[in-house]
């Protein structure tokens, strides 16, 4: 290289300097005019299913530490009052496997926390702005809920007898309180993304929102009670798989008696909380139309609907494999025969119900087969399609669930009282009025304006109500002293009844995962409803195939990891069984 | 007869009958007492047959008795040696007919693939009419309080035997003299899962932006209704609702109080 070249070269290399510097002034001014970045972007998966993977397996997590509490503190109480160590043992099991999963509910928290500051740090700055001091309590609490949760198993063992056991009953108590403050401070932040207060508009400045309007918004209260009891249901049915893969693996008869007894105390919570799931549901769906009928319509009868059909069906399984495991377990209750020969009529109402509720009112049709109906809507199966059929269905799939439950319960009792024959005959006229007062205002929906018709399912929710409640306490003044008929044999349950908990558990965390996206997806392409619109390049609504493979995914991490904590709660104490017959 | 007392045969027998009511009876019985029916398509056929079996399964399961009569013929073809040829048939039709089912699904063919079209998507909570922001929310339908309703109604019966008649028909039942040559054939206004479940702001919107002015949501919106603002006029599309509502004697869905206010 000569001299020449070599001064013509770094002239040239310092032109370019010059200019790249330049150029990066100018990227540097443009930046700086354009503000903070609005969204980052998450390498192969994308900014919308990182964020949704991260939040969906988040709530799993605490789903299941906010569920097994109440079902933990319950059992407690029943040992308490009701002088049976089994509970108390059973409780003090589940909250050890609480420590673990607490670790695992705040990794995935802070996953969420990160990933929203990371890649969604316009919206993620609008929320804090908003609920700087929620923020700030929840994690106050998160400290208070844990301690109380270090000094509630810790204390186990020194606080049995006597007051102090009453003491720590008490500790179980406050982390309930705790853990529901929690729950309803993060619900409070997701219902503020789909039902702001009406004076918010996208011009307003966060700061000039008002804290407690955004806090307690139009579906605070109704997302509130609707989780409270879906973690009742999402705990007790992990409790009963837990013991359903247990009983499988049992090598004893004390073990599997045991574990037999846990799947149905576990199932029977699962179940009992699921029956009045559907009614906590109905007024969060009631209040999303009442704050926007545009939103409504889109969850119940645009692009979420079909959604529907598939919480139709899956709910279905739930009922029908809840009500299965109840029928097989009469197999090991003396006394029991005696029902045996009506299940299958109630098997007939269940799927009747089930088929009634799933039928979809815009069918998935090829060309001839929409020009052979006219359309989406079937001319005859279209009556099965509205609200009016399906109110009616679930109502009676819930009557007839009650039924099974009060079947088991009387299975090996005889009551004592001289109005037993009168109470039972009560009862069944209970029964009856309420299936007479379902069908009747699910007929004459179909003949009144839709206004009217909504109201209906008021007077349908309340028969059931009523009539479970009615029934329930005459059951339980009835069986005051009753006599037994045998023993239950716990852990002579065949195994094939074990994999209806596993159908339990695995449609139940499905089902979360679907639901949660029909609740979030209405939003459409809204962060925060008709206030910040999503301008990424995620702001379409997912196609449904695509949100039931991520929901997937969430199942398999979320069950993955809970299986492990399982295991490793094998590994540090073997429970001591007390195994006794009721 | 004998045969239809174990729980295998009665469960076959279930199934099919199950089959034969979903695939004929549901087009064909309703016909017999003078309702309109049609063939039920195959998604839904499928969905009905699942629900069956699972509730067959779990009848024949319920108690260890019934269970073990069930597996008995099964169990027996699988091990008797005097089953040998049955067994040796189910074990080369049972493959065949799998890979039938899977061949049926993956094979090209020349119809579009079923679509999933959301026939009422949720309209939006305001549009522009010819240039005019119109919110929809709470809207009501202006001719009703204008106390001429006969008027309107007759007004709305010439618009439609103008415009509406040749695809929606005389009998309002989506069977217009041109319906056969669209496909999903023009509603049908005088059954209940149509124009009884919208308000009338609802219906309006739809005849004034037509197939093309449906949201992205309710794709694949392949509709043939045009875009009727372009050649009717506000009055003209208010008065073709009344006479839709009272000409079926549907009533529209009304407002809830609170609609339109948003907020709590």
């Amino acid at each position: 290289m000569t001299r020449g070249t070599i001064r013509t070269s770094a002239a040239g290399i310092a032109a370019l300097a010059l200019l790249v510097l330049a150029a990066q002034s100018g990227w540097a001014q443009e930046a700086a005019a354009a503000g903070p970045r609005e969204y980052g972007s998450f390498p192969w998966i994308g900014s919308r299913t990182a964020i949704w993977i991260a939040a969906e397996v988040h709530l799993m997590f605490a789903a299941f530490v906010l569920g097994v509490p109440m079902f933990a503190v319950v059992a407690e109480a029943i040992g308490i009052f009701g002088g049976d160590e089994r509970y108390d043992r059973l409780s003090k099991e589940f909250t050890r496997l609480l420590l673990i999963a607490y670790s695992a509910t705040a990794m995935w928290g802070a996953v969420l926390v990160f990933l929203l500051t990371t890649l969604y740090p316009r919206f993620w700055a609008h929320m804090t702005e908003i609920f700087e001091v929620s923020m700030w309590i929840y994690v106050g609490l998160f400290f208070v809920e844990s301690f109380t949760l270090y000094l509630y198993y810790y204390g186990w063992e020194r606080w049995k007898q006597g007051r102090a056991k009453l003491g720590h009953w008490t500790l179980g108590i406050l982390l309930n309180v705790w853990g529901t403050a929690v729950l309803f401070i993060a619900d409070s932040w997701l219902t503020y993304m789909m039902s702001p207060p009406a004076d918010v508009t996208p011009d307003t400045s966060p700061a000039m929102v008002q804290a407690w309007s955004a806090f307690a918004n139009a579906t605070w209260m109704p997302i509130n009670i609707h989780r409270l009891i879906a973690n009742v249901v999402f705990g007790g049915s992990i409790v009963a798989a837990y013991a359903g893969y247990r009983f499988l693996s049992a090598k004893t008869d004390d073990e599997r008696a045991h574990y037999d007894w846990m799947g149905y105390v576990g199932n029977f919570i699962a179940i009992g909380a699921l029956i009045v799931l559907p009614f906590a549901g109905y007024y969060l769906g009631r209040e999303i139309y009442e704050y926007n009928q545009q939103m409504g319509i889109t969850m119940m009868g645009g692009f979420m609907s079909w959604l529907w059909i598939i919480q139709a069906f899956l709910i279905g399984v739930l009922f029908l494999a809840g009500n299965y495991y109840l029928w097989v377990g009469m197999g090991r209750i003396p006394g029991a025969e005696r029902f045996l020969p009506y299940t299958k009529w109630m098997l007939f109402v269940l799927i009747i119900g089930v088929i009634v509720w799933s039928t979809p009112h815009t069918m998935i049709a090829d060309r001839a087969e929409l020009e052979a109906m006219g359309g989406s809507h079937h001319p005859f199966l279209g009556v099965l399609g509205v609200m009016s059929a399906k109110n009616t269905a679930v109502n009676l799939m819930i009557l007839t669930t009650f039924l099974s439950f009060l079947m088991y319960r009387r299975a090996n009792r005889r009551p004592v009282v001289g109005w037993a024959r009168t109470g039972t005959i009560l009862q069944a006229g209970l029964f009856v009025i309420a299936a007479a007062v379902v069908l009747f205002y699910g007929v004459y929906g179909y003949f009144v304006s839709a206004i009217v018709r909504i109201g209906f399912s008021v007077y349908q929710v309340l028969a059931v109500l009523a009539t479970i409640i009615g029934v329930m306490a005459l059951d339980v003044a009835m069986l005051r002293g009753s006599e037994s008929r045998g023993e239950i044999r716990w852990g002579q349950m065949p195994p094939r009844s074990q994999y209806a908990l596993f159908v339990l558990v695995v449609t139940f965390t499905w089902l979360m995962g679907l639901m949660g996206f029909a609740r979030s997806g209405i939003r459409q392409h809204w962060h925060v409803w008709e206030v910040m619109r999503d301008t990424s390049q995620w702001a379409a609504t997912p196609a449904l195939g695509f949100a039931a493979q991520i929901i997937s995914v969430c199942v398999i991490i979320f069950l993955g990891m809970i299986s492990f904590i399982f295991w490793l709660g094998g590994l540090v104490e073997k429970p001591q069984l007390v195994p006794k017959g009721r | 007869m004998k045969l239809l007392r174990h729980p295998f045969w009665q469960a076959v027998l279930v199934l099919l009958v199950a089959w034969i009511l979903i695939t004929f009876g549901i087009p064909y019985l309703p016909r017999l007492a003078g309702m309109d029916s049609a063939p039920v398509p195959s998604s839904v056929v499928l969905q009905y047959m699942v629900t069956v079996l699972v509730g067959v399964l779990i009848w024949v399961s319920d108690s260890d008795e019934r269970w073990n009569r069930f597996l008995e013929p099964i169990r027996a073809t699988m091990v008797e040696p005097e089953r040998r040829w049955l067994r040796l048939g189910l074990l080369v039709a049972i493959p065949l007919l799998v890979g039938f089912l899977a061949f049926r699904q993956v094979r090209q063919t020349v119809a579009a693939p079923p679509s999933l079209r959301s026939i009422h998507p949720a309209p939006p909570s305001s549009i522009t009419f010819r240039g005019t922001p119109m919110t929809l929310a709470g809207l009501e339908n202006p001719l009703r309080a204008d106390g001429s309703i006969a008027e309107d109604y007759e007004e709305g019966k010439r618009v439609y035997y103008e415009n509406c008649l040749p695809c929606h028909g005389d009998a309002l039942d989506g069977r217009g003299h041109y319906a056969h040559g669209f496909n999903p054939a023009p509603l049908a206004f005088n059954q209940g899962g149509t124009i009884p479940q919208l308000t009338e702001s609802f219906v309006f919107w739809r005849i004034a932006k037509g197939g093309p002015g449906l949201p992205k949501e309710g794709a694949p919106w392949n509709s043939a209704m045009p875009v009727w603002e372009d050649m009717l006029t506000a009055e003209e599309i208010w008065a073709v609702v009344v006479f839709l509502y009272d000409q079926t004697g549907f009533s529209p869905r009304t407002w809830e109080e609170a609609a339109g206010e948003g907020g709590e």
